[in-house]
């Protein structure tokens, strides 16, 4: 009886050589060792050939002055004193306002034109369908140069800007808005603002806890409007009216004070809104069409109009299958974003793998940077949706 | 993110790879293998490189290689032109997919050093100006103040704009595009005040706007701008080669030697043009050329004046003088160092 078992173990002993799973561990081995080598010989070959040809490397640069000036930034800068790093996060900068703007606005847009392509309405369900194929087949840097081109030509120069209502002016070097000043107590009306913005959110859920418990629903809407807007205006009288305005005027060839936003960035914020809007509005439309008519009928049923029908049973439902798809379309907007470089936008792409790289002459480090940097924002951004989406999706039982 | 820093280091290394393959067995071997000169060229500015309706390139950087391709093919249009915008052209350079640079490259000192490249001399002593509307009435670059000023990104006007206004305690606004189309078609839009570039540059662009006489240019030039051809660290012999096609066709001109009268100087006594012609001494093999190779340049190129004349000067639409760009024995700075 004690040999049974040492003769089923030594055929096993014997086909170690044969073993598939360590034929697999040992083949997946030599891979690793095999793309190792070609990286590590990459990298030093690399460094050999540009130290050979005294190019400078090394990322010493961050820390030199930069000498040169960007027209939007949001962070102080100037070419007496900022060095590369900061021209980086004024790109930076910069890329992530457009692209979080984008995303939001797109998203509007994408969705309304989405549900308005499967409206009853024939006129309003073609220009949809017109929208989205118009759009989606045209390349975009041509829709870039159509937008800078469009904003740009019809507006006046600086002298004879258009008046807008509340101080506002408009000219061809882009939109010029008052800017406020808070005065003493100013401040005490951002917080209430605050403030009210997050009681109205914490409210809502309440309302909703409420109603899923009782039945009970609470003007969420109006409680709201009264947090966020009367009660910082209430603040604000009370207080004495700290808030004052610098409004832009024309001195020189341009305008001085005010919030300047420059034609490349509303060029370049319309091109890709309304690009991206349109692969949402076809991702927001299949899915609503993947969620069975049934549903829309039993809403039917049960006496809802066509408004909370769309709104509590069909979005809800569409939401599982257009997160997917709508995270990627997020991701492309924001690359997309470095189209910019055409149209004179100061992007990330612009300002470091453009000014940047060809000042320093230091290719390898900048464009390895930038490529760092997008793919960060895109894993970031596929976490927190990944994140939404693992909320939305069905709960199994 | 160390997965990306690896590939770019593959994508740089593999650039590397042929850069260095190529400094070790030498730019000019390289060349005549190939059959062809591979020249760095502007995207298109009238006088100095630009292409016709038919593909052919002209300008005095493009008369340049072709100078350097009669040198070593004896023949002027075994050159292919790249077009490198202003922000691409060093990576180009240094990665080895053009052999040398000829794109009004301002000489200075980083590009010289950190940047891994060598100037081969000055075929242009150029300065940055402005180039204004003349309805906005002003007649001084100091006079700019406020204003929004157009550029090109990734030249030295960008950082010359800067330190101007900086210097001059001026406020203004920048707004810099990728290619020179786009900032000139900005500024025609209306979007800048000024557009600014090397002078040579505003004069070339002025003639491409829809009426170019509603445009100044401003008298004041805030830079030293030497333009010039450029080549890769490195290669000392292909640096010669370069220098000396320039130093050529300068000296050509000092000697009154021309496209139409070089044949007959085959015959001449004079001993200058002996050895420059190739008659007398041997000067072209030490840089692994034919002796002949002068004759070469100008027979098929001409010598730096007629190429001036011909491309900025009084032949062309642009008309620039001379000026700073006479021969030192009229006053210039064009000097050549002798051919001996």
């Amino acid at each position: 009886m004690s040999t049974i078992p040492t003769e089923t173990v030594q055929p096993g002993k014997a086909s170690l050589l044969y073993d598939p799973k360590i034929r697999g561990y040992v083949y997946q081995l030599a891979l690793l060792a095999v793309v190792g080598f070609l990286l590590y010989s990459a990298a030093s070959n690399a460094i050999t050939n540009l130290r050979a040809q005294k190019i400078a490397s090394g990322f010493g640069f961050w820390h030199n002055a930069a000498g040169f000036d960007v027209n939007q930034k949001l962070i102080p800068f100037s070419a007496s004193g900022s060095t590369y790093g900061e021209a980086f996060y004024v790109g930076l900068l910069n890329t992530l306002l457009v692209a979080s703007i984008g995303i939001v606005l797109s998203t509007f847009l994408g969705f309304f034109v989405g549900v308005a392509r499967l409206s009853s309405n024939w006129v309003l369900s073609k220009l949809a369908m017109i929208y989205v194929e118009v759009i989606r087949n045209l390349p975009l840097l041509l829709q870039l140069f159509f937008w800078y081109n469009a904003v740009l030509k019809p507006l006046p120069n600086p002298r004879q800007s258009i008046e807008l209502p509340a101080g506002a002016l408009l000219n061809n070097r882009g939109l010029y808005l008052p800017d406020p000043q808070l005065g003493p107590g100013g401040s005490l009306i951002v917080w209430t603002f605050l403030i009210g913005i997050v009681a109205s959110i914490i409210f809502r859920i309440w309302a909703r806890k409420q109603q899923e418990a009782t039945g009970k629903q609470y003007p969420v809407g109006w409680i709201a409007l009264g947090l966020i807007v009367v009660l910082p205006f209430f603040v604000y009288l009370v207080t004495g009216r700290p808030i004052s305005f610098v409004y832009p005027e024309i001195a020189g060839f341009n305008l001085r004070g005010g919030i300047q936003i420059f034609p490349e960035f509303v060029a370049l914020l319309l091109g890709l809104t309304t690009y991206t809007a349109g692969f949402i509005a076809e991702v927001v439309r299949a899915g609503i069409l993947a969620v069975s008519k049934g549903q829309t009928e039993a809403a039917n049923a049960l006496g809802l109009r066509a408004g909370p029908t769309l709104k509590l049973v069909v979005i809800p439902q569409a939401m599982r299958v257009i997160i997917p798809p709508l995270t990627s379309n997020y991701l492309n907007l924001t690359k997309n974003s470095s189209l910019a470089v055409a149209i004179g936008y100061p992007d990330l792409v612009q300002v470091f793998t453009g000014t940047v790289l060809n000042q320093t002459g230091q290719a390898v480090e900048v464009v390895a940077i930038t490529m760092a940097v997008y793919l960060t924002i895109s894993l970031v951004t596929s976490f927190f949706m990944n994140i939404y989406n693992k909320r939305m999706a069905l709960v199994e039982r | 993110m160390n997965k990306f820093f690896a590939a770019a280091l593959v994508a740089a290394a593999t650039a590397a790879c042929i850069g260095g393959a190529q400094a070790q067995t030498g730019t000019l071997a390289q060349v005549k293998n190939r059959g062809i000169l591979h020249c760095g060229s502007g995207t298109g500015l009238a006088g100095f490189g630009i292409p016709d309706a038919q593909g052919n390139w002209t300008g005095l950087d493009v008369d340049l290689c072709r100078a350097v391709a009669a040198a070593i093919f004896n023949d002027p249009l075994k050159v292919k032109f790249i077009p490198l915008s202003a922000k691409d052209r060093f990576t180009s350079l240094q990665s080895g997919e053009v052999d040398l640079l000829s794109r009004t490259t301002t000489w200075t000192l980083s590009r010289d050093t950190a940047l891994g490249l060598n100037f081969a001399g000055v075929n242009y002593y150029d300065g940055q100006g402005f180039l204004v509307r003349k309805k906005l009435g002003i007649d001084s670059a100091l006079k700019l103040a406020g204003g929004s000023i157009c550029t090109q990104q990734g030249t030295t006007t960008e950082l010359n704009l800067a330190d101007y206004f900086r210097s001059n305690k001026m406020k203004y606004e920048v707004v810099a595009f990728a290619s020179n189309t786009e900032t000139v078609k900005a500024y025609e839009a209306g979007r800048c005040d000024a557009f600014t570039t090397d002078a040579s540059g505003l004069y070339a662009e002025r003639l491409n706007l829809t009426t170019p006489a509603d445009h100044i240019v401003l008298p004041e030039i805030i830079s030293k701008e030497p333009l010039g051809p450029v080549v890769r660290h490195g290669d000392d012999n292909w640096l010669d080669i370069v220098k000396w096609t320039h130093n050529a066709m300068l000296n050509a001109e000092e000697l009154g030697i021309t496209q139409a009268n070089v044949d007959e100087m085959l015959k001449s006594d004079n001993p200058e043009i002996k050895r420059f012609i190739g008659t007398e001494g041997k000067f072209g093999e030490p840089m692994g050329l034919t002796n002949d190779w002068a004759y070469r340049i100008i027979k098929h190129v001409g010598n730096y004046g007629e190429v001036f004349e011909k491309n900025v000067g009084q032949g062309s639409l642009l008309k620039i003088a001379r000026g700073q760009n006479a021969l030192w024995t009229k006053g210039g700075l064009q000097y050549a160092p002798p051919i001996r």
